[in-house]
């Protein structure tokens, strides 16, 4: 059962980097937990950190300039590409982001947010460079009943896509298991009649 | 109209579909390893369920496994609590387990075809991304996160939305030094690493036809790499011939290949998207930058901002900085400081093959180091009982043990920062290899070329 969403109004954290993959977000030396808890702090652990080293923050890497901060991330296209290790949302996640924004997300990613309850929001590329314009002040509205993303000191808008069973899963907090096993009869109604 | 490969074999697998929503997509066939399960099994645990069909699950250690001394304990605490997480699980659900030390142990995507435990016209999941590789047999295989993990572990279900559908032709004969892993390069080099994405690939055409399943598995196995939801080959001899006789083969081969024969693409099928290709336009490829569509021919010169394709225009620089080479360079000579020769995308019995015919009577160049790491324990007995293995020992390399290995930098083998390795592997992504590793992905031709050398090299400049 995850966190029901409804609304967030936040500022954001913009990632103008392109094919982020999964490896950045958490890399494969950090999948060794059996739990899900505690991956915030390694998220883009290797842009984060020089040689590994939790002491010497890179300067200049967003996540280390305390003028940005929020409950969204904003990253350029081709976002969560590569591996499928879920990881990756549960990092952003624990680290406090509950929407990632951004022009085409890689499926695998989409599917273990959304799993997750951080909801993917797919701008068009303009609205995407509009927020990349936007200083550290701006603050974004994502309202996921509405399926709209505002810029709230200009109210320029633009509605996003999402299936409406997600959507109806991400406002309620229900998870997809709790579905599959409601529907176990069908399952095996398909099993007995399959070829 | 006519039905794709892809939607004969999805159509068959759909419980029901949700209004407005996903498919409720029935799974034959589930794998499952040590790294992105363990989460999975916490959640049947807490919901006190079992897994449901657990005949159709099958598991092995792979990603955090070491490549020398299996026999001893895994000495990094936090891998082998994995793998010991994976042997009591399976243990408590009745799963059963390839584990270290099982002569079938292996990367998973290696050792599900080889058991013949992938077929045609099945469905196949794993929470791994390179699940796309088993494609090759013409099924619906592709990666999961871990809360799907649990879904089909508890349901054998997935929720899905069906994907569009794109087809990938390649017609001609392929040149002299080129294999399934240069087609795959030129064709992530032409529609960028995320070309594919949101769609099911189908690959097709004479260039395709003609490869064995091992090559057809390695161009599969990269359909991820292009974005792809997964990536499939009808079947035809080539498949049928490479499952019969393997362990879970099935009984009656004779009626499952009559079915089989049913699943290709109506002539008059639909695709969403289609590229077409000449195998004669390939050669062989390498990668100098940090995502796999960023190919070049091994002959030919890192891009120029002003020559590069839209995709990665933005990134080059960034990559470039962190491979340590130029715009606009050649990238034939560039020295390299490892050799790696494995992992699900290149590890097969055909590729050791291939290496061992190009390296014998040759030998290492002092100044390389050279990881053979073959995809599973079988491939590994083979590879012995061929004498593959004398033949790398005398060039001066080991065969090590079945692994992930060096492909992704969670086990012991990994890149030190700054070297350069040419990888048989599917991603150069910063890091993957070991934090600050830089990574030359290539196929086991251009790769034994580099063990030989020290440099990247052009193979057709030798004797083949």
């Amino acid at each position: 059962m995850a966190k029901a969403f409804t609304t967030i109004s936040s500022r954001f954290v913009p990632l103008n980097i392109e094919n982020v993959d999964t490896d950045q977000i958490i890399p494969a030396r950090f999948l060794k937990a059996t739990t899900r808890d505690g991956f915030g702090k390694n998220l883009f652990r290797d842009w984060r950190y020089e040689n590994d080293d939790e002491t010497k923050p890179k300067a200049d890497f967003i996540l280390n300039q305390p003028q940005y901060s929020g409950e969204i991330l904003v990253a350029a296209k081709n976002f969560g590409c590569g591996s499928s290790r879920e990881h990756a949302a549960w990092s952003i996640q624990d680290y406090g982001f509950n929407v990632v924004v951004s022009s085409f997300f890689a499926d695998i990613f989409k599917n273990n947010a959304l799993n997750n309850g951080v909801l993917p929001v797919t701008v068009s590329e303009p609205f995407l460079q509009n927020l990349f314009s936007l200083g550290n002040e701006a603050t974004l509205t994502v309202n996921l009943e509405a399926q709209t993303i505002t810029i709230d000191a200009t109210g320029e808008s633009e509605s996003f896509e999402i299936n409406a069973y997600k959507k109806t899963c991400m406002i309620n907090g229900y998870d997809d298991i709790d579905y599959l096993l409601s529907i176990k009869e069908d399952i095996i109604n398909y099993e007995n009649s399959a070829p | 109209m006519g039905k794709s490969l892809f939607e004969k074999i999805w159509e068959r697998h759909v419980v029901k579909t949700i209004e407005g929503g996903p498919s409720v997509l029935y799974i034959d066939t589930h794998f499952i390893h040590e790294v992105t399960s363990p989460q999975a099994f916490n959640g049947l645990n807490k919901r006190g369920i079992k897994v449901f069909r657990p005949k159709q699950t099958v598991a092995t250690a792979d990603h955090n496994v070491p490549t020398l001394n299996q026999h001893l304990p895994i000495k990094e605490e936090l891998s082998r609590k994995q793998v010991e997480a994976l042997i009591k699980n399976c243990s408590e659900h009745g799963v059963e387990l390839y584990g270290l030390g099982h002569p079938y142990q292996g990367i998973v995507h290696v050792i599900g075809p080889e058991l013949g435990i992938t077929q045609p016209g099945m469905t196949i999941v794993c929470g791994d991304s390179h699940t796309s590789t088993h494609g090759a047999f013409g099924a619906i295989a592709f990666g999961i996160g871990t809360s799907e993990v649990e879904m089909v572990l508890s349901t054998q279900c997935l929720l899905h939305s069906k994907p569009k559908l794109m087809r990938i032709i390649v017609e001609g004969e392929l040149n002299k030094g080129v294999v399934s892993k240069d087609i795959v390069l030129y064709i992530l080099s032409k529609i960028s690493a995320s070309g594919a994405t949101g769609y099911a690939v189908e690959f097709a055409g004479s260039a395709i036809r003609s490869l064995s399943m091992e090559a057809r598995m390695t161009i599969c196995n990269m359909s991820i790499e292009m974005g792809g939801r997964c990536g499939l080959i009808a079947p035809d001899e080539t498949t049928f011939n490479y499952i019969k006789g393997r362990k879970f083969a099935p009984q009656d081969f004779d009626k499952a290949v009559a079915e089989w024969k049913q699943l290709y693409s109506d002539a008059d099928a639909v695709f969403d998207k289609e590229y077409h290709f000449d195998a004669a336009d390939i050669q062989p490829m390498i990668t100098y930058g940090t995502n796999p569509g960023m190919g070049i021919p091994v002959t030919g010169t890192i891009p120029t901002t002003e020559t590069i394709n839209e995709t990665d225009k933005s990134g080059l620089n960034k990559s470039l900085a962190y491979m340590g080479l130029e715009q606009g360079a050649p990238i034939k000579g560039q020295k390299v400081d490892y050799v790696f020769i494995g992992s699900c995308t290149n590890s097969r019995i055909e590729d050791l093959r291939m290496v061992a015919a190009f390296v014998k009577g040759k030998q290492k160049a002092s100044d390389v180091e050279v990881w053979i790491v073959p995809g599973s324990k079988q491939v590994e007995a083979q590879a012995k009982a061929e004498g593959i293995d004398k033949v790398f020992e005398e060039a001066g390399f080991v065969l090590r043990q079945p692994g992930c290995s060096a492909c992704l930098g969670m086990n012991e083998d990994k890149i030190p920062a700054g070297k350069y390795c040419i990888s048989t592997s599917n991603r150069n992504f910063e890091g993957r290899q070991g934090a600050g590793a830089r990574t030359l992905l290539a196929s086991p031709l251009t790769a034994a070329v580099a063990a030989i050398t020290g440099k990247v090299g052009d193979v057709r400049e030798w004797p083949l």
